[in-house]
């Protein structure tokens, strides 16, 4: 079989799909592979879609993408055992024509993003798991597959094989994940009436609320859990580094069962009816744990380098980008006649470093370092700014200036006073 | 106690019967090198179990195909782990 086409891409998720679509759009012949049934049923994410990533890729996507809820309210949680203290944003802007996020499922989103791929002109075949890369030399030349005669050529190669990086990693590309570097997250979905999702959320129609929390369920491991409305559905999940999870011993349905019957949120997934548990691993070293991003032949996108920024929750948008910015360094490339060598591939670390991908992530570089180093913002200020709460919404006869004390007291013993403000500059530090 | 099989009953597999996906490499590390076992509770879906033997078990069935397991034993890297063939294991109906 000496079929050899322009590009192969390896997955057909967010980064898969942007690459595939934009060079088969081109008019480049391309060959996607996935693993899956169907696209989608091996992919599994919270799920926002950001609109701007996929709006560059398809601007009419809004026409026909299964879209479950615009997002109009963001609301953001610290719990303690039995409380949670909070702020909300909601907007009748994010009403508009062309809402920012949305929430999604994403087999069912997945799919419908592969079927513009096949439109656009690419070759999909599912059910076909690559095993390794085929390479001459350095260079790589093609995939082999699971399939019977299953190796196949192209010019270039791009991985979009997700999280674990299998390729990559059999090719010598980069290194194993380090359990520091990867969160865990468990999530389930819970089917309720479309009326019930809207009236338990203040919402109407499409409109749709998120919820990111943070705080006693994670055990003071380094976490976030959140909470999402689809249109007859609520998707909950809950994620730590892998090498908390480690250290503390316990497991992360145990997380999930508990962030189920937490006050707080017991009585808005109360009677829904539980239809799939996923898990996933989320890449969040950052910056400092981005693997190189080409070589000869190929070019790596998305989850399988790391494309994560964890402070702010996205992913997908900056696996739709680099899928896209990989593609359309092909697609120069081919233009211009020159070869996909190492040389040249160097265009799309280039683009990557002049979008927001890079940037954000260098932004946060030293994040991750500092979070590994002080497990008491998941632990100590959580419960500290409960209790503070609720010292001052308790009417007990106390004096408020008495109460203050008491707060700042708390705060003081807890974290002494130079430790609260080298938190306050770590913080500000990693996050300028 | 939760029942993580009550969980993995809700989803959807094409079990690829007889081929595991992915295996223990040295059962006798797990049992005799391996003091965290942390595998038998991080795990997500349960695959792994130790018994009164101190011995580790890997049923693979239920697997979410996260790459945990093989993360985590990052001491004796003692996971052999590869994807399904194509068109087995997890298929996500919602993802």
């Amino acid at each position: 079989m000496a079929e050899k086409f322009d590009a192969i891409v390896v997955g057909a998720g967010p980064a898969g799909n942007a690459a595939a679509y934009t060079m088969a759009k081109a008019g480049l012949s391309v060959l996607q592979l996935e693993r899956g049934e169907t696209p989608g049923t091996k992919n599994v994410q919270g799920a926002i879609l950001y609109a701007d990533a996929l709006e560059r890729i398809i601007p009419d996507f809004r026409d026909d993408a299964p879209l479950e809820r615009h997002v109009i309210e963001q609301r953001m949680w610290v719990l303690d055992e039995k409380s949670f203290i909070g702020t909300n944003y909601r907007s009748d802007a994010f009403n508009s024509d062309q809402p920012n996020r949305y929430t999604i499922l994403r087999a069912p989103f997945d799919k419908w993003f592969s079927g513009k791929v096949k439109e656009a002109g690419a070759l999909v075949i599912c059910e076909t798991t690559v095993t390794e890369l085929i390479q001459e030399g350095k260079k790589v030349i093609g995939v082999r597959t699971d399939r019977e005669g299953g190796d196949i050529y192209a010019d270039v190669v791009i991985l979009a094989d997700g999280v674990n990086s299998l390729l990559a990693k059999k090719a010598g590309f980069h290194g194993e994940l380090e359990a520091k570097n990867v969160a865990l997250a468990v999530k389930e979905i819970h089917f309720l009436p479309e009326e019930v999702v809207q009236s338990r959320f203040n919402i109407k129609g499409n409109e749709g609320v998120v919820i990111e929390i943070a705080g006693a369920v994670t055990h003071g491991m380094v976490g976030t859990a959140f909470l999402y409305t689809n249109k007859e559905s609520i998707t909950l999940g809950i994620g730590c580094l892998l090498s908390d999870f480690k250290k503390a011993g316990i497991a992360p349905y145990t997380l999930l069962e508990e962030l189920k019957a937490h006050p707080a949120i017991a009585p808005l997934i109360e009677g829904g009816e539980m239809k799939e548990y996923a898990a996933h691993l989320i890449p969040e070293g950052g910056y400092k744990a981005v693997p190189t991003l080409y070589g000869e032949g190929w070019m790596i996108a998305g989850d399988s380098a790391g494309l994560v920024n964890a402070v702010h929750r996205e992913g997908s948008n900056l696996a739709m980008t680099s899928g896209r910015l990989a593609a359309e360094t092909v697609i120069a490339l081919k233009e211009r006649k020159l070869a996909c060598t190492a040389l040249h591939l160097a265009r799309y670390k280039t683009a990557l470093d002049d979008s927001f991908v890079m940037k954000d992530l260098r932004k946060y570089k030293e994040l991750p370092d500092i979070l590994h180093g002080n497990p008491h913002f998941f632990s100590v200020y959580p419960q500290l700014l409960n209790r503070a709460a609720h010292t001052m919404l308790m009417v007990d006869g106390q004096d408020k200036h008495s109460k203050e004390k008491t707060i700042r007291g708390s705060f003081v013993q807890q974290r002494s006073l130079w430790g609260l403000v080298g938190d306050a500059y770590r913080m500000w530090r990693a996050t300028r | 106690m939760i029942k993580i099989e009550e969980k993995l009953f809700q989803n959807r597999y094409r079990v690829d019967e007889g081929r595991p996906h992915i295996q223990i490499s040295n059962p006798q590390v797990c049992a005799d090198d391996c003091k965290t076992q942390s595998c038998t509770f991080v795990c997500p879906a349960g695959c792994y179990v130790v018994d009164e033997k101190h011995e580790v078990t890997l049923t693979t069935d239920g697997c979410l195909e996260c790459g945990t397991c093989r993360v985590i034993c990052s001491e004796h890297h003692n996971v052999d782990w590869s994807y399904p063939r194509g068109g087995h294991g997890i298929l996500f109906k919602f993802g």
